[in-house]
């Protein structure tokens, strides 16, 4: 969940033209080839997941084998099948267990199975799972990850989304205040984020839950949950919130605002905040005006980012606190060989990522008055 | 050479360096110990092993050390054994029968109870089992019976789960009854201190006919790291998670810098398609999602902690690190000193190796180290979620351990806390380094 704000800066204009093109001509082209590479980047990125998760073919032949001890079984247990002739008894495993691949899609030679497969995930169609089921008793793969995605958005999207604007003000409110006593401290504490969130979740754990025992080990609300939509359910979230929110913080807010204070430190040196500063503006003038617009791509770049992660979710981060989300879910769906849940959720987070990376460039020409976008190959995300 | 010594003392004014080059040096000396001290099978084996190998130690208790801060002190394990000298033993031939006496002598110093009391008699007979029968003296003088019966050739006399003793003191757990102090309150009884002894008379029935048993007390407190919910020593662990860590830590990024760089450089100096091919792979790694991937290769594949390795590495390579490196090395391409390398006909390999990747290594070198904590915590991260290598005993496992049998609930704090401490500190030495590298080879973020 720690992305360091990346130093990136859109490449200035472009220096030669080779023949005057029209704008709208250039722009056209260039979202067309945009589009197309990133579809195909998504393409190649689902398809390589796909593999992975398949072994190659061998977690099919897994499941062949399950199938068919599925119905030997069944044929035994069966008293209408079991009294049948032996010839007959197997000619009805046979037809059950050659359904059931045709159901699955077995029966198809593995390259058709696999590019099956990957048209239907870039399509969305994302089919059945294999072993989960939602807690509504669905096997839809679509329900499934649909159930998941509040409980990630509530603790990683408002958590998030209030820890980026508090660090960007703190680091902001530092850089003012180069060498001063806070400045050295969050200087000092920057290497608190080598260790990841889930690791002070465990140190938190230990000395709330079970030490002291003021607050929840984990989970998302009490059990038995309070009704839904009641004050009682909400309470009973914050409460659980507690712990985690500290533990993100712990990683990231710190080594965020050192990044971004370091930043906004070299943005504060630059001969036009001198001259603004000569010309006696407010120092809320020249942050507003000289120091956070020059640096807006940067801090959009970094705000997308967030928001990706936050899709991905954290498997162990969540597996710590026992948080119902995407990333336990995701982990749990490698454990139970579930493909359908695994692939589904690679496919929506690679369409995320590349909208997101396609939307940035126009973004950052929004932004940014010195990028064009098309202009000598565009803003590099 | 005077570059470095130059670095080197100027990366000695910074306090946080000096911590963290410490903390740094003392793990490695960690390594090297556990290396030395327990080898690599050997190591394996102890960890692989079950009650064969560590029935001497008793189950989920602290170190020894947590004594010093308790007034009620815990006992030890120990163990006595008549085929060692540590037990006396005297056979005694008589016309039908053979009687051996073997006595047990300990001083028990402690206020608190054993976990448990075991007796392992190994026996040798053709048809007539050996009669044994135990008795125990306390130092205040008092004789209790605590079992008479015919043993085979290997039995197992456990003091918690006999029934009949348990009814002869009165309704106690006898590993309390028979050390209880009498005079001590008998809601909240205190170990009576003092030498005891146990006598166990065998009556062998048959010539040639021997006994052996060894006496084991389970402790409250083991060893400098406490022990597992299999008996065994986490010491081992702790000790062989250092060299792992580090390995870890330092294979992967250093692999993921270097073989970054390269990529980098090449892309950047033979330019056209190479350096396309190059964007669109580093676009491709970014839409595969990888920690799920990584799960996966755990889950499907293997677990062995090089194939995990390998997969790091392989999915870091095509990272952010690329486009960092490409826009320097677009600048270093451009330089007079590359003109003047090509023009006395420098081949390409050649330019790429000693020109343009040694211009990158200050700025190579933090990052490096900024990158090993997030490594070491990425193996127990993996471990932690059950993924850790089947064989070797690592950090990461310890914590999954004590996570899968509740030690938080149920208090064992020692079993999280020995793992826990031990990543954090490895993990805050490289961070401090890192960030003191930085400073030092990155002038621009000192400041103004």
């Amino acid at each position: 969940m720690s992305e360091e704000p990346e130093v990136l800066q859109p490449k200035a204009g472009p220096a030669l033209k080779k023949k005057p093109q029209s704008t709208f001509s250039r722009v056209a082209r260039y979202t067309f080839v945009r589009a197309l590479t990133l579809l195909l980047t998504v393409i190649v990125g689902v398809f390589l997941t796909i593999l992975i998760a398949n072994m190659g073919g061998y977690l099919d032949e897994i499941r062949r084998g399950t199938i068919q001890e599925t119905y030997t079984q069944a044929a035994i247990l069966n008293p209408a099948i079991k009294n049948l002739s032996p010839e007959e008894r197997q000619a009805w495993i046979d037809e059950n267990v050659q359904l059931a691949y045709k159901r699955y899609g077995l029966d198809k030679p593995f390259m058709v199975r696999t590019l099956r497969f990957l048209t239907d995930a870039l399509t969305l169609n994302l089919g059945r799972s294999q072993n989960m089921s939602s807690d509504t008793g669905s096997r839809q793969v679509r329900l499934i990850i649909l159930e998941r995605i509040p409980p990630t958005l509530i603790l990683f999207g408002t958590v998030g989304f209030i820890l980026f604007f508090v660090e960007l003000f703190f680091a902001l409110f530092l850089s003012r205040r180069y060498g001063s006593v806070l400045d050295k401290v969050i200087v000092t504490l920057a290497p608190m984020s080598a260790a990841p969130g889930w690791f002070y979740g465990i140190f938190l754990i230990l000395i709330f839950a079970a030490l002291l025992k003021v607050l929840p080990f984990g989970g998302m609300v009490d059990a038995p949950p309070p009704p839904r939509w009641s004050l009682e359910y909400f309470l009973s979230l914050l409460e659980h919130m507690i712990l985690p929110t500290i533990a993100i913080a712990a990683n990231q807010v710190i080594i965020s605002t050192y990044s971004w204070r370091t930043f906004f430190m070299i943005y504060s040196s630059e001969d036009y905040v001198e001259m603004a500063k000569a010309k006696g503006l407010t120092s809320r003038n020249i942050e507003r005006r000289y120091v956070l617009r020059p640096t807006l791509p940067t801090i959009v770049t970094t705000f997308a980012f967030f928001i990706i992660g936050v899709w991905t979710g954290a498997p162990i981060f969540e597996t710590v606190f026992n948080w119902p989300g995407l990333g336990r879910q995701i982990f749990q769906a490698v454990g139970l060989f579930d493909i359908p849940v695994i692939v589904g959720e690679t496919v929506i987070f690679s369409y995320l990522l590349a909208i997101t990376l396609f939307l940035l460039d126009f973004i950052y020409a929004l932004v940014d008055p010195r990028v064009k976008v098309g202009g000598q190959g565009g803003a590099q995300a | 050479m005077k570059a470095l010594q130059k670095n080197l003392r100027e990366l000695l004014r910074y306090p946080s360096a000096i911590f963290g080059l410490s903390i740094v040096t003392i793990l490695i000396l960690i390594a090297i110990y556990a290396l030395i001290a327990i080898p690599y099978d050997e190591a394996v084996r102890l960890w692989r092993g079950g009650e064969d190998v560590w029935y001497m130690n008793p189950k989920n208790v602290p170190p020894e050390w947590i004594n010093v801060f308790r007034s009620s002190k815990l006992p030890g394990s120990f163990t006595l054994n008549s085929t060692d000298g540590t037990a006396e033993k005297v056979v005694e031939e008589g016309s039908s029968q053979t009687q051996i006496t073997l006595t047990y002598v300990f001083d028990y110093e402690y206020d608190e109870f054993p976990q448990e009391m075991i007796f392992y008699f190994t026996s040798t007979y053709i048809e007539k089992q050996p009669y044994i029968s135990i008795s125990w003296f306390t130092p205040d003088g008092r004789e209790i019976r605590v079992a008479d019966y015919g043993i085979s050739h290997s039995d197992t006399f456990r003091f918690s789960q006999n029934e009949k003793l348990k009814r002869r003191l009165g309704g106690d757990s006898p590993q309390i009854g028979l050390l209880a102090d009498p005079n001590s309150d008998p809601e909240n009884p205190k170990a009576l201190r003092g030498t005891y002894k146990i006598v166990v008379t065998a009556f062998a029935f048959e010539e040639g006919s021997d006994v052996d048993a060894e006496f084991v007390l389970h402790g409250q407190v083991d060893g400098w790291a406490g022990t597992d919910h299999l008996r065994r020593d986490l010491g081992v662990a702790i000790l062989w998670g250092t060299p792992i860590a580090l390995m870890f830590g330092l294979l992967a990024a250093m692999g993921t810098s270097v073989l970054t760089m390269l990529i980098s450089a090449i892309g950047t100096w033979y330019g056209g398609w190479v350096d396309e091919l190059i964007q669109r792979i580093t676009g491709v790694n970014l839409v595969i999602p990888f920690l799920p991937i990584l799960i996966m290769i755990g889950t499907f594949y293997s677990r062995s902690i090089w194939i995990i390795l390998g997969a790091t590495i392989a999915l870091s390579i095509f990272g952010s690190g690329i486009v960092t490196f490409r826009s320097v090395f677009l600048q270093i391409k451009e330089s007079p000193y590359i003109e003047a390398a090509r023009s006395y006909g420098a081949g390409s390999g050649r330019i790429i190796v000693m020109y343009l990747m040694p211009r990158i290594v200050p700025m190579l070198i933090p990052g490096l180290v900024t990158a090993i904590p997030g490594y070491v915590f990425l193996e127990a991260s993996l471990a932690v979620l059950g993924l850790g290598d089947p064989v070797l005993p690592t950090w990461g496992k310890i914590i999954n351990d004590a996570q899968a049998n509740g030690a938080l609930y149920q208090g064992l704090y020692y079993w999280v806390l020995e793992p826990a401490v031990l990543l954090m500190l490895t993990g805050l030495a490289f961070a401090m380094l890192g960030f003191s590298l930085d400073r030092i080879f990155n002038p621009r973020l000192r400041g103004q």
